[in-house]
């Protein structure tokens, strides 16, 4: 029992060191002065745009995310087909890969001097420090969270309910869009949650791409760390803690849908079971 | 003929599931495809559904062909071992959904719908999700799901092979009842050969994606083909060339020059049956079965020598057993 | 396709100048510097992940789902949000008169933040769907707490424990956006491999960039693939 209790509060000790205190420290050190700083910071035309920029890039590169990652979970589990456990290894790399090493990829591409750089030019299209570019990078880093959270789903409800819609009369279409879809709905959600919070929180490859010029292609993110390097910390607090806020959404959203998934996996692992 | 299997062959990769198999199932009745594991049983159930495409041979459902016919468009009703119960829909909507996705009018698919949930005695339980209804109710939803639709023929793969043994037993004899009153063609899958016997009218062995023999399950007993379906339909003994089953195993206290000496080695009482297991003198095996009445005249008991007889042998030619 | 005009790229300057750029005294003081401080942050985060995850699936307590939930934190928090949120309470101007920013003990404390998540959520499944009969039968065989523990379960949760620590390597080896505030970025003493690169980037050397980005990308594919292989380790046992 006395042991148990240890562990419990080195658990808890931990954690608290590494991640209550300092969290909790930024929103006093935001609110330190007062809401008056905080509301100039929040309503800087800089700020807003920021945040606008921010959604905006989250608002295409979830749906698009969500689109492909659904297709690429179906290939990835109801078919064979040569360079499948390629295309398997390829999708999580963006898991482990350096954000830097991103903005770098998307530079030699379709930067200046990048293979489709001279072909954008000509055409007066610009990637590379303006929005496509910085919406390309945050759809690569998030790229494989609808993905992984999909597969498994797939994989514990099989393929026997699609078979049962079709002996009832069911079209692939009608299939997929009444039977499959259902079926994997709260994965589907849990991995757009996760994309979510990948998408407003990517800082890295967005910065490699984005040339940061403020009120044009700097993001929520990146005001952070601008403002800090202006000496402006109550600006940097204030754009902190929005997105800090924002991730307590997430994780709320995340608890909620884990529940949801579990449920449906349970059922799914309870049934095979019987 | 309802369904019509010619010369079917399908392989999966190097194993080969089904091997120019051919078959006639006839309208309404009740045929049960029996075999162990990896038999093909499953794949030609597959195959008739249009669920497994046939390397070669074709298929024809109620005379017309269906070889190249998804199988939306065979008029086939699937239950499969596992349910496949929709289930984020309720019993109501895994019942209707055939006659939704054909766009019957709304009336009709809700009288409908409470018909059948009569009919497999889920009145009731139509606003429940699956998840609440116990296996044998849950095989009973995805039966009437099955029939919404009025299928030509209806199959059912190993459909009780998930539910614990007394269910399994309601349910077949429920089955049975079902299919009087209905009159679908049916085919069910299965490997246990006492559900195959009590449920249907016309049983298919299968062995290594063939059909050893087909018939009436009275004659598949009585008359096996060979050594496999004999060995299948029910417990045996051997001696020699020759096969008994152990009722037909007669016990003697004295031996009378045609018996054979043996020591009992256990006695197990099942109520009116009584099993005994016996050692040869030559160390063989062998299983004797005798009613309770005679267990009890004979007075059996572990370690007695006794005097064994085969009242009825079977012997198989050489052509018959590969 | 990005990623195969980054191996391109690397290869520009012949092997010559691939080998130029990745020896450069501050392209290997930084992998070395990052290597290093992956490796103790993922000897710290086996111990503390698997010890927080046995406290939240077999310890309860008031406020437990709460604790639960704030391990996602580091994962749903921007990282360059999690690097000022630590620079405000172990920075310069810190409450508690603790500063180690612009140290190596920064870049280890930082990598620890946004690492956290990956060893207890590799581990806690395992643990939660571990047999609990496992551990009865070997107490009833007459081990100890911590013989069970040492015998029975870390056994069983050293694949979990294992691929959570790839996981966390991976992301250690690539983090940005955390440590770019606390660290302070110095040549030679804090700069991290992918700081590197960036500053590579925005000094034009291109080149250089992609040869230090290859090595890393190599270094993300074998995590990777040990990431799988561990995953087909713990799936062994079962069935």
């Amino acid at each position: 029992m006395r042991s148990r209790l240890a562990l419990r509060a080195v658990a808890l000790g931990y954690l608290a060191v590494l991640l209550i205190l300092p969290i909790g420290l930024i929103f006093f050190r935001t609110f330190e002065d007062g809401l008056g700083p905080v509301w100039d910071a929040l309503t800087n035309p800089d700020t807003i745009h920021a945040l606008w920029l921010t959604i905006l890039i989250t608002l295409i590169a979830v749906p698009a995310n969500t689109v492909f990652g659904i297709a690429a979970a179906l290939m990835l589990v109801r078919q064979r087909f040569p360079g499948r456990s390629v295309l398997n290894a390829v999708i999580d790399l963006p898991f482990a890969l350096s954000p830097v090493v991103v903005g770098l990829a998307l530079i030699l591409v379709y930067g200046r001097t990048g293979w489709l750089g001279g072909w954008l030019n000509a055409n007066g299209i610009q990637v590379i420090f303006a929005l496509p570019g910085m919406v390309l990078a945050t759809i690569f880093v998030s790229l494989p969270f609808v993905v992984r959270e999909v597969v498994p789903v797939l994989r514990e409800i099989g393929t026997e309910q699609d078979e049962a819609a079709w002996t009832l009369g069911a079209s692939p279409f009608a299939t997929f869009w009444r039977v499959t879809l259902p079926a994997i709905r709260w994965g589907i959600t849990y991995g757009v949650v996760l994309t979510t919070a990948r998408a407003l929180g990517e800082f890295g490859a967005v910065s490699v791409v984005s040339g940061k010029l403020a009120g044009r292609t700097e993001t929520l993110t990146l005001r952070v760390e601008n403002e800090f390097q202006r000496f402006d910390l109550v600006g940097a607090y204030t754009a902190s803690v929005v997105l800090a806020v924002l991730a307590l959404l997430v994780v709320l959203a995340m608890n909620v849908f884990r529940k949801e998934t579990d449920g449906d996996r349970g059922a799914a692992r309870q049934q095979a079971v019987r | 003929m309802a369904i019509a299997v010619r010369r079917v062959s399908k392989r999966f990769g190097d194993f080969v599931a089904l091997d120019s198999v051919s078959l006639a199932i006839a309208s309404g009745s009740l045929t049960a495809l029996l075999g162990p594991s990896g038999s093909g049983k499953s794949t030609l159930l597959r195959v008739i559904a249009g669920l497994e495409t046939p390397d070669t041979g074709d298929v024809a459902i109620s005379g017309d062909d269906a070889t190249g016919l998804p199988p939306q468009k065979r008029g086939v009703g699937f239950v499969f071992q596992h349910y496949a119960a929709f289930k984020h829909m309720t019993v109501r909507d895994n019942v209707a959904f055939g006659l939704k996705i054909r766009k019957r009018p709304k009336d009709e698919i809700r009288s409908r719908v409470d018909e059948l949930l009569g009919l497999v005695q889920l009145d009731g339980l139509a606003e429940r999700y699956p998840s609440q209804l116990s296996g044998g109710q849950r095989q009973r939803m995805a039966l009437a799901r099955a029939l919404a639709v009025e299928p030509r023929v209806l199959l059912l793969d190993e459909p009780f092979g998930a539910l614990d043994a007394r269910v399994r037993k309601e349910l077949r004899t429920w089955l049975r009842r079902l299919h009087e009153e209905v009159h679908v063609t049916t085919v069910l899958v299965t490997h246990d050969q006492e559900e195959a016997m009590e449920v249907a009218d016309r049983v298919v062995v299968m062995n290594h994606g063939r059909i050893e023999q087909t018939g009436k399950p009275r004659d598949l007993y009585e008359h096996p083909a060979n050594e496999f379906v004999m060995s299948f339909v029910g417990p045996v003994n051997r001696f020699g060339e020759s096969y008994v089953r152990p009722h037909d195993l007669e016990l003697r206290l004295e031996s009378n020059g045609s018996t054979e000496q043996a020591t009992i080695e256990r006695v197990v009482h099942l109520g009116f049956e009584v099993r005994v297991e016996l050692v040869l003198l030559d160390g063989r095996r062998a299983l004797a079965q005798v009613t309770r009445d005679e267990a009890e005249q004979l007075d059996l008991d572990e370690g007695q020598i006794v005097f064994v007889r085969p009242n009825r042998t079977t012997v198989f030619s050489e052509a018959a057993t590969p | 396709m990005p990623l195969a005009a980054v191996a391109w790229r690397s290869t520009e300057g012949g092997a010559d100048g691939f080998w130029r750029a990745i020896s450069s005294p501050a392209a290997v003081s930084s992998l070395k510097l990052t290597f290093v401080c992956s490796l103790i942050v993922v000897a710290i985060n086996a111990v503390t992940g698997t010890l927080i995850a046995w406290v939240l699936v077999r310890d309860s307590f008031r406020g437990k789902a709460i604790v639960n939930s704030l391990i996602d934190l580091p994962f749903a928090l921007p990282t360059i949000v999690a690097g000022l949120t630590l620079l405000a309470l172990y920075g310069p101007k810190g409450p508690i008169g603790i500063n180690v920013a612009y140290t190596r003990a920064a870049i280890v404390l930082a990598l620890l933040f946004v690492t956290l998540p990956f060893v207890v959520r590799s581990v806690q499944p395992v643990l939660l769907e571990l047999d609990r009969d496992m551990e009865e039968a070997a107490a009833s065989l007459g081990a100890g707490g911590l013989s069970i523990f040492r015998r029975i379960v870390l056994p069983n949760l050293m694949p979990a424990i294992l691929s959570g620590v790839a996981l966390a390597f991976a992301r250690s080896i690539g983090e940005f956006g955390s440590v770019i505030l606390i660290s302070g970025n110095i040549p030679f003493q804090t700069e991290v491999a992918s700081v590197h690169i960036f500053s590579q980037i925005e000094s034009d050397d291109v080149t250089g960039a992609a040869a230090v980005s290859v090595l890393l990308l190599v270094i993300s594919f074998v995590s990777l693939l040990a990431i799988d292989t561990f995953r087909r380790w713990g799936s062994k046992h079962e069935k």
